[in-house]
C-alpha cells in the first residue's frame, strides 16, 4: 500500500504592528484607520487606568480578589471591535473587561462583582453578553449554544468567547470545539494565551507547539496573531466575524499574549516566574508600540497623554465611586434569584433567617407568616 | 521538613500539619505522589504543598494541565497501578468537573470488580466559605460525596485531626474524599505530635462533654459552636461533638450522646436541605426516638447558592444563630 498524506495543515502567525509602532504597510492596508487606532488607544489607556485602580483598591482592603488583565488589552479591544454592539454575544472568561466595557457593560459593574457584590453580574438588558466566568473552560460551551440559536433561527449573529491558554486544558473546551465545528455554528474561540495558568507555563500545559492548531483537530480555520497588536488581533477578529456571520461556521485565535500582573492580587509570580522574562515582555506592552504608532505619525503627543492620564483618572475616580456608592444588598438579595418563584419552604428561611424550625411551623413559633412571594423582577 | 522556629515554639496551623502528613508519607513510601494545579513549583494556591517538589522532585509533585477531569481521572489509574495518588483540585467547586471521575468511577471499581480492581487515593480539595473569595471557592458539598457509595468523607477541624486523618487516609484502601476547611488553613495554631501518629476514619471526637444536648458538627463550623458555648449561660451543659470523619459515620458516639441528653442541634455551612445534618436527625429519631425531649434541630446554610462575600455572613452559621437554636431546644 502506497503512503499518502491523509491530512495536512499549517498554522499562520499574523503580526501587523511590530513592538516598535513600525506597521507592515501592505497588511495594514486593510487593517485599521487611524482615527480608529487613536480612538482605541485612548479607551485603552483607560482601562489600563481602571486595572491599575482595581489593584490598588484590594490593596487597601476595599475589593476582594482581583485578576488584572494588564497587557492583555489589545486583545480585548481588537476581538470586541470586531462585533456588533447590541447584536453579538460575548461570552468571557475575567481577563478581558474592556471587550465588556465596550460593549455596553457600565464599567462599575465589574468592580462590583470583585468586590463580593453579585449586582455586578446583573447584566443589563440590551447588553449582550454573559457575566465573568470563574469555572475555567466552562463558558465555550455556552458560547457554542449561543451561537447555535442565532443559527437556529437564522440570525445574522455571532459569539465570541474568551479564554485562557489553561483552559484548553479541560474537557469542556474540547466537546465545544467539537459541538461548533460539527454544527457549523458561528462562533470565535478566542484564546488569550498569556503563556501561564496561574504558575504553569504554557509549555508544561500542553505539548503542542500552538494552542491554535487545536483547532486544526476539528477542522476549524485558526490563526495565531500577535496578542499585542491591536492591529493583528482586529484583522484576525474582523475576519472570522465575518466569515460567521455569512454562515461560514465556527473559527479559532489564538493571541499571544502576556500576563504582566501576578495572576490575581492573590498571587505572587515571583515565586514561580523569572523577572528577566517579564522584563522582556514589558517592552512588548500592547500600548507602547502604539503611542509610538500615534506620535511618528503626528497624531499624539506628550500633551495628549497629558490629557488622557488625567481623563482616565477621572473616568476611574467616577468608576470607583459608582461601586462604592452603592449600598449594601439586602440580605433577602441571598434568596431572590434562587428560582423564578419562591418555594414555601425557602420563603419561610427567607423571612426568618434561619434553618432551624423550632418543631413548629414558623405561624406557631409567632413568627411572621410567609405571604405574597418576594418581589423580585 | 524540619519544622520552623516558629512551628516549634507556636505550634502548627492546619496547613502546616498537612503538609507535614504529606511530608513525611511520602518520605516513608515511594508509592505516593501528589498533583495537581500549581500543587509543585508553587506549593498549591493555600500553600499546603509548600516546599515538597523541592525535596522530592516533579516526578513526585506535580504540576499537572487545567484539567480537574484529567487529574481524577488519571490519579484513579495511578492508584490501580500500585501508585498512592494524592490530587489536590484547587476548591471544592472545582470537582465538578471531576464528578464523573470520583463518584461514578473512583468510587465504582471495587465493587464492580468484586474486589479485584481498588482506587486507593485521597483527594484533598480545600473547602467552605467565608474567606472572600469569588464564585465557587465557598461552597460545603460534602453530602454529595457522602451519598456516594464506596467514598469516604473526612473533614478534619483541627491541626492534630487533620495530620492523623490525612495520614489514615493515605493508608486506607479505598478511595477517600479529604476536605480541609480553607477558614482554618491558618486562623489558629496547636501542638501537633512531630512523629507519625494516626486518627481512625470514623470516630468522632467529644470536643466538650455536657448532659443537656449535644451540638453536632464538622470542618470550620466546629470553631464557631465553640464560640457559641462561650456565650451560653453558665448553667447550660452541652456536648460538642467533632464528626471529623462524614463518611462512614460514627452513630455511636451521637447516639450515647443524645440518650444521655436527649437534645441535639446540628450545625453545618452547606445548604439544610438533604445536607448531611438530615442524616444525622434521621439516625437520631431511629435510634433514640424514646430518648427525645425536643425535636432535632440544624442550623444550616439556606437552601439557596452560596452568596459572593458581601453577603456571606448572613448565609454562613455563626455563634450567634448556634446559641438561639441551642437556647430554644432547650426551652421547647
Ligand atoms: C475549573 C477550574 N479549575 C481551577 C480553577 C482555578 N484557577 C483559576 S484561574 C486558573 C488558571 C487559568 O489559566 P488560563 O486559562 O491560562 O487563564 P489566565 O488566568 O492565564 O488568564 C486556575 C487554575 C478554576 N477557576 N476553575
Ligand atoms: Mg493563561
Amino acid at each position: 500500500m502506497p503512503i499518502k498524506t491523509a491530512y495536512q495543515a499549517k498554522v499562520e502567525y499574523l503580526q501587523i504592528m511590530d513592538e516598535h509602532g513600525v506597521v507592515d504597510e501592505k497588511l495594514a492596508k486593510d487593517a485599521m484607520s487611524d482615527q480608529d487606532i487613536l480612538e482605541l488607544y485612548q479607551y485603552m489607556g483607560k482601562c489600563r487606568v481602571l486595572d491599575e485602580t482595581a489593584f490598588k483598591l484590594q490593596r487597601s482592603k476595599r475589593m476582594g480578589t482581583y485578576p488584572q488583565n494588564k497587557g492583555q488589552e489589545a486583545c480585548a479591544i481588537g476581538a470586541g471591535f470586531s462585533l456588533k454592539q447590541g447584536v453579538d454575544y460575548l461570552v468571557p472568561c475575567y481577563r478581558e473587561n474592556a471587550a465588556l466595557w465596550m460593549h455596553g457593560l457600565p464599567m462599575h459593574y465589574i468592580f462590583l462583582h470583585w468586590m463580593g457584590d453579585e449586582r455586578g453580574n446583573q447584566i443589563p438588558k440590551g447588553v449582550c453578553q454573559l457575566p465573568l466566568c470563574i469555572p475555567i473552560g466552562t463558558q465555550m460551551l455556552h458560547a457554542t449554544g449561543i451561537a447555535w440559536a442565532f443559527k437556529m433561527r437564522k440570525e445574522a449573529r455571532v459569539a465570541m468567547t474568551f479564554f485562557g491558554d489553561g483552559a484548553t486544558s479541560e474537557g469542556d473546551f474540547h466537546e465545544a470545539m467539537n459541538f461548533a465545528s460539527a454544527f457549523q455554528v458561528p462562533c470565535i474561540f478566542f484564546c488569550q494565551n498569556n503563556q501561564w495558568a496561574i504558575s504553569v507555563p504554557r509549555e508544561q500545559q500542553m505539548n503542542s507547539a500552538t494552542v491554535a492548531q487545536k483547532a486544526l483537530a476539528y477542522d476549524m480555520p485558526c490563526i495565531q496573531v500577535d496578542g499585542n497588536d491591536l492591529l493583528a488581533v482586529h484583522k484576525a477578529a474582523k475576519d472570522f466575524v465575518e466569515r460567521a456571520r455569512a454562515g461560514g461556521g465556527p473559527a479559532f485565535i489564538e493571541a499571544v499574549t502576556y500576563r504582566l500582573a501576578d495572576h490575581t492580587t492573590a498571587d505572587d509570580a515571583r515565586r514561580y516566574r523569572d523577572p528577566q522574562e517579564v522584563e522582556a515582555w514589558v517592552n512588548k506592552d500592547p500600548m507602547i508600540r502604539l503611542r509610538k504608532y500615534l506620535t511618528a505619525k503626528g497624531l499624539w503627543n506628550d500633551a495628549k497623554q497629558a490629557a488622557l492620564d488625567e481623563a482616565a483618572k477621572q473616568n476611574a475616580t467616577e468608576v470607583v465611586r459608582a461601586a462604592e456608592g452603592i449600598e449594601k444588598p439586602a440580605v433577602t438579595d441571598i434568596f431572590d434569584y434562587t428560582y423564578a418563584e419562591m418555594p414555601r419552604e425557602l420563603e419561610i428561611q427567607r423571612r426568618t433567617m434561619r434553618t432551624s424550625s423550632l418543631g413548629q411551623r414558623p405561624e406557631q413559633a409567632g413568627l411572621n407568616a410567609p405571604g405574597v412571594a418576594a418581589n423580585h423582577e | 521538613m524540619p519544622r520552623t522556629e516558629q512551628m516549634i515554639a507556636q505550634g502548627l496551623t492546619l496547613v502546616d500539619a498537612i503538609n507535614e502528613a504529606l511530608y513525611q508519607e511520602m518520605e516513608r513510601d515511594s508509592r505516593v505522589v501528589c498533583l495537581g494545579e500549581d500543587v509543585g513549583l508553587n506549593g498549591g494556591v493555600f500553600r499546603v504543598t509548600e516546599g515538597l517538589q523541592k525535596v522530592f522532585g516533579p516526578e513526585r509533585v506535580i504540576d499537572t494541565p487545567l484539567s480537574e477531569s484529567g487529574i481524577m481521572g488519571t490519579a484513579i489509574g495511578l492508584a490501580m497501578a500500585g501508585m498512592r495518588p494524592i490530587p489536590e483540585i484547587q476548591f471544592e467547586g472545582f470537582l465538578g468537573p471531576a464528578y464523573d471521575q470520583l463518584v461514578n468511577h473512583a468510587a465504582r471499581y471495587r465493587t464492580r470488580s468484586r474486589g479485584a480492581v481498588t482506587v486507593p487515593m485521597v483527594v484533598r480539595v480545600p473547602v467552605g466559605g467565608g474567606i472572600h473569595a469569588p464564585e465557587l471557592h465557598s461552597d460545603s458539598p460534602e453530602a454529595i460525596y457522602a451519598h456516594t457509595p464506596g467514598l469516604k468523607v473526612l473533614m478534619p477541624a483541627t491541626p492534630y485531626d487533620a495530620k492523623g486523618l490525612l495520614l489514615s487516609a493515605i493508608r486506607d484502601p479505598d478511595p477517600v474524599v479529604f476536605f480541609e476547611p480553607k477558614r482554618v488553613y491558618r486562623s489558629y495554631r496547636e501542638e501537633v505530635p512531630e512523629g507519625d501518629y494516626t486518627i481512625p476514619i470514623g470516630q468522632a471526637k467529644v470536643l466538650a462533654e455536657g448532659t443537656d444536648l449535644t451540638l453536632v458538627t464538622w470542618g470550620a463550623s466546629v470553631h464557631q459552636c465553640n464560640d457559641a458555648l462561650d456565650t451560653l449561660p453558665e448553667d447550660v451543659s452541652v456536648e460538642l461533638i467533632d464528626l471529623r470523619t462524614i463518611a462512614p459515620l460514627d452513630v455511636e458516639t451521637i447516639v450515647q450522646s443524645v440518650e444521655k441528653t436527649g437534645r441535639c442541634v446540628i450545625v453545618h455551612e452547606a445548604p439544610k436541605t438533604a445536607g448531611f445534618g438530615a442524616e444525622i436527625a434521621t439516625t437520631i429519631q431511629e435510634y433514640c426516638f424514646l430518648h427525645l425531649k425536643a425535636p432535632v434541630q440544624r442550623v444550616a446554610g439556606f437552601d439557596t447558592v452560596m452568596p459572593y462575600y458581601k453577603l456571606e455572613q448572613q448565609y454562613l452559621p455563626d455563634a450567634a444563630k448556634v446559641s438561639e437554636a441551642v437556647m430554644q431546644c432547650l426551652a421547647y
